[in-house]
């Protein structure tokens, strides 16, 4: 197994040079020139412009300063902003916002998604089971800024449970809000996923031998057919979990939490490469980690399954 | 960009509105910003830079102007008053004696000085220090030296000749030419004094500056959350604070810091989004604070195309745009259609200095387009995305060009607002394009001559302009300057190479903790210092 570890991490090496690159060309070939985005419709004498792009290399062609950044990052160093921001500094900071939003939205739709999923599975057919569908298929068809709005007037200003926005209240008084809206879509996947794969694995052979045997129900459910029907929640769980890292613009936006989605979309629009790449690229290798660890679960859910 | 998954449905939306209706009559107020400490917050949007001359952002204003005393500064009517000078003099309006209050210091101890001045501009114009608001500089004489024309060349000079030192208190500072709005540029942000300590090292500077106002840092500019100031005990202007201090909280979303407001989580906005006004209103009562502002809209002519030539063209496109009725239907009424090239809040504006070239006239307008010869090709608008707003006025006014010109040709262009300016500068539009334009400080002269002056974006000639522009910065008096200035705006309404549309509207909320709170539509912008916290 250990080899095959190895293997994976080796792996990411190339992947992580080819994003780098591909980001950078991407950002590269954004229209607009960010510098003069920088001062907007104020005068800026070309000498100033200039010296700025000299600054930033944005004067050398794509491949050089390509290279140049990959040296600077070989060193560990990420690089500026065009505001003459330290790369590393500016996402620092976003990262812990990032983690802690990521982490509670992941929690709440493991843990209630399971579960929902499970209460579901078992009772195939009945109130329980149509009151599962139905409700996540509303907030599957909410678009998550609607949902995010409507959580933020209804617990954060009209009832007061939560803050309305902002980190101030710290973890998790402040992630707990934004951490449901931004779960709330996995969750409901996580709930369908479990609810199908349960109710179809509780039919297979293995199940019934189980119960032939005159095992309890718990252990029938807990250890046998749950465990197995665990296997694709688990790789949606882990593929999530990369989203839920990156893909929080909205739900960041409208809670006001200064994470790296918000920090990657204004960059794109600045035409930032060397905050885009750099925020982009660990998003890529978390993604690596955790598919690396997903497929690493599938060994301990389903002993069938062996890495050499 | 990653998308935020889910699926757009209508049936949503209309649930998410009811909710939010419902919601919204039985609003609230409350009061959890604060712990009753005499401080109060204030929600916009993060600025780029702290350093005074490296910015010329509004919202680094907001917290710059707090943090520094200019030399002079703005009364609520826009007219320069001294604040940290004692006077400022000119006999010819080119050399200037300016001659410091004794006996102020900065946040750090450090005396405030005529050197601080001196120190601070040198440290501005110089190029490759790459200021924001280098350009600023470039009335005062030794400015060409600094920042060559030769973009590779190495600058002459380090310092500015035209600022000589000629006491502890007391500057003279030489202009290229007379300038008599100098008084009013010296409240610009970017002309704010330095401390020793500060030069020395801009970057902790830019995190954590250290001014001559009445507030100072507590603690570091922490990124993308707040900005933290107090009063500063050794304050000895004239502009003692009434609180104990200022919190700007940074926000990404307007819609989310209006609700933050409501909620009672910050105590001032000074801008509420354009949707939800009606509503806010509705909400907020007299806590709903609205104010003329100095940004105006303008739809410019490429001038260096010979379609666009005849003036009569041009003013017949200014009397087909129905002000009024874009104003009602993009922004609730609440803009004010122009009448003149410059806002009423300008001192030096007239009351319907535009006069019919600016009412709308479909008559009169096609009478002018035939006598013009008509127009040939493809009309094409350009407008960036920045706002929405942009293309549903477009939209209109292509409608009436249609209808009312029958010009049936036109094409759309939105650009992206990080292309736009770039676009606009090297001259690549083929039509009337959208500008605006926002005071640096309140004189007609910063409207004309950056808009209508030497080198202007719409490639417009005009000598005549030019001369009475001049002739107007020479002038001793400031009531002469601005007649002159009125002259020169007579001769580019006539010739209309780019048509005034309508001045913004800023439209802000406090909470029930404030009180007296003033946002002046200047770069003094809100009033921090005579906010009253309850």
């Amino acid at each position: 197994m250990w080899r095959y570890v190895l293997r994976r991490l080796l792996q990411a090496v190339p992947v992580f040079i080819g994003t780098t690159l591909l980001i950078y060309v991407m950002v590269f070939a954004l229209p607009g020139d960010p510098i003069q985005a920088l001062a907007g419709d104020k005068p800026v004498p070309d000498n100033v412009l200039q010296t700025l792009r000299d600054r930033y290399n944005l004067n050398d062609p794509l491949l050089v300063q390509y290279a140049k950044y990959m040296w600077g990052l070989a060193q560990g160093d990420l690089g500026e902003n065009y505001t003459g921001q330290s790369v590393s500094e500016m996402l620092s900071g976003r990262w812990s916002v990032t983690a802690q939003l990521a982490v509670t939205a992941w929690i709440f739709e493991l843990a209630i998604g399971i579960a929902l999923g499970t209460w579901a599975g078992l009772r195939r057919g009945r109130l329980a089971d149509t009151l599962v569908l139905g409700g996540t298929t509303l907030v599957i068809a909410v678009p998550v800024f609607v949902l995010g709005y409507t959580a933020q007037l209804l617990f954060g200003l009209h009832w007061r449970i939560f803050p309305t926005a902002g980190t101030d209240e710290g973890w998790p008084m402040s992630y707990l809000l934004p951490g449901i809206v931004l779960g709330s879509l996995g969750l409901s996947y996580v709930a369908r996923l479990t609810r199908t794969s349960l109710s179809e694995n509780l039919r297979a052979d293995y199940v019934r031998t189980a119960n032939a045997k005159g095992l309890s129900r718990a252990r029938v459910v807990g250890r046998h057919a749950l465990r197995n029907s665990l296997i694709p929640v688990v790789t949606y769980l882990g593929v999530d979990f990369g989203n839920l890292m990156g893909g929080a613009v909205v739900t960041e936006g409208i809670f006001n939490l200064p994470g790296i989605g918000q920090q990657v979309f204004q960059s794109i629009q600045l035409k930032e490469g060397p905050v885009v790449v750099g925020a982009v690229t660990v998003l890529v290798l978390i993604f690596l980690l955790v598919n690396l660890v997903v497929d690493l679960l599938y060994g301990v859910l389903d002993p069938r399954i062996r890495y050499e | 960009m990653t998308s935020q998954r889910g699926v757009r449905r209508k049936v949503a939306g209309v649930v998410a509105v009811a909710l939010a209706a419902s919601l919204g009559l039985s609003g609230c107020g409350g009061d959890e910003a604060g712990a009753g400490d005499g401080t109060f917050t204030v929600g916009h949007s993060e600025p780029d830079h702290l350093v005074p001359a490296n910015t010329t952002s509004s919202y680094s204003f907001d917290v710059i102007t707090e943090l520094f005393d200019n030399l002079m500064t703005l009364t609520e009517d826009g007219k320069a008053v001294p604040l940290a000078a004692e006077s400022v003099a000119s006999e010819d309006q080119k050399v200037w004696t300016i001659k410091v209050r004794p006996g102020q210091k900065f946040h750090n101890g450090e005396p405030v000085t005529a050197q601080s001045f001196a120190d601070a501009w040198n440290s501005a114009a110089y190029g490759p220090n790459a200021m924001g608001a280098n350009s600023y500089f470039s009335y005062i004489k030794g400015y060409a030296e600094m920042n060559p024309e030769d973009e590779d060349a190495k600058p002459k000079a380090d310092t500015l000749s035209g600022v000589e030192v000629t006491g502890p208190d007391t500057l003279k500072v030489t202009l290229n030419d007379p300038f008599s709005q100098f008084p009013l540029l010296l409240t610009y942000p970017a002309y704010a004094p330095m401390p020793k300590a500060g030069l020395k090292d801009l970057k902790a500077f830019d995190a954590h500056p250290i001014g001559n106002g009445p507030y100072m840092m507590d603690g570091d500019w922490e990124r993308n959350k707040q900005i933290k100031l107090v009063a500063f005990p050794g304050y000895t202007g004239p502009r003692k604070p009434k609180n104990k201090g200022v919190t700007w909280k940074s926000y990404s979303s307007a819609d989310t810091a209006y609700t933050d407001l409501r909620a009672g989580r910050i105590d001032v906005l000074q801008t509420i989004p354009a949707a939800k006004v009606p509503e806010a209103k509705r909400l907020l009562g007299d806590r709903f604070l609205a104010r003329k502002m100095s940004t105006t809209d303008y739809l410019g002519f490429p001038l260096f195309d010979k379609r666009f030539d005849n003036p009569d063209l041009r003013k017949a496109i200014s009397m087909v745009i129905d002000r009024q009725g874009i104003n009602k239907a993009v922004y609730n009424g609440d803009y004010f259609p122009a009448d003149s090239l410059i806002p009423s809040i300008i001192p030096g504006h007239r009351d319907n200095a535009c006069g019919e070239l600016c009412t709308y006239d479909p008559a009169k307008a096609k009478q002018l387009f035939d006598k013009a010869g008509g127009f040939k090709g493809t009309m094409e608008l350009y407008f960036s995305n920045a706002q929405p707003t942009y293309a549903q006025w477009m939209r209109i006014v292509a409608n009436s060009l249609r209808d009312n010109l029958g010009i049936t040709d036109i094409q759309f262009r939105q650009v992206p607002a990080s292309d736009y300016f770039s676009m606009l500068r090297e001259h690549e539009e083929k039509g009337p394009y959208r500008q605006n334009w926002e005071a640096d400080y309140p004189s007609p002269q910063n409207y004309l001559e950056n808009m209508w002056g030497l080198d202007n974006r719409m490639g417009w000639e005009n000598k005549q302009f030019n001369d009475l522009i001049a002739k107007a910065n020479k002038a001793a008096d400031q009531q002469q300057a601005i007649a002159l200035y009125n002259q020169a705006e007579d001769i580019a309404v006539q010739e209309m190479p780019m048509i005034p549309l309508w001045t913004w509207a800023g439209q802000g909320g406090r909470s029930d903790k404030v009180d007296n709170v003033t946002i002046t539509p200047f770069s003094t912008g809100l009033v921090a210092t005579d906010v009253t916290v309850k």
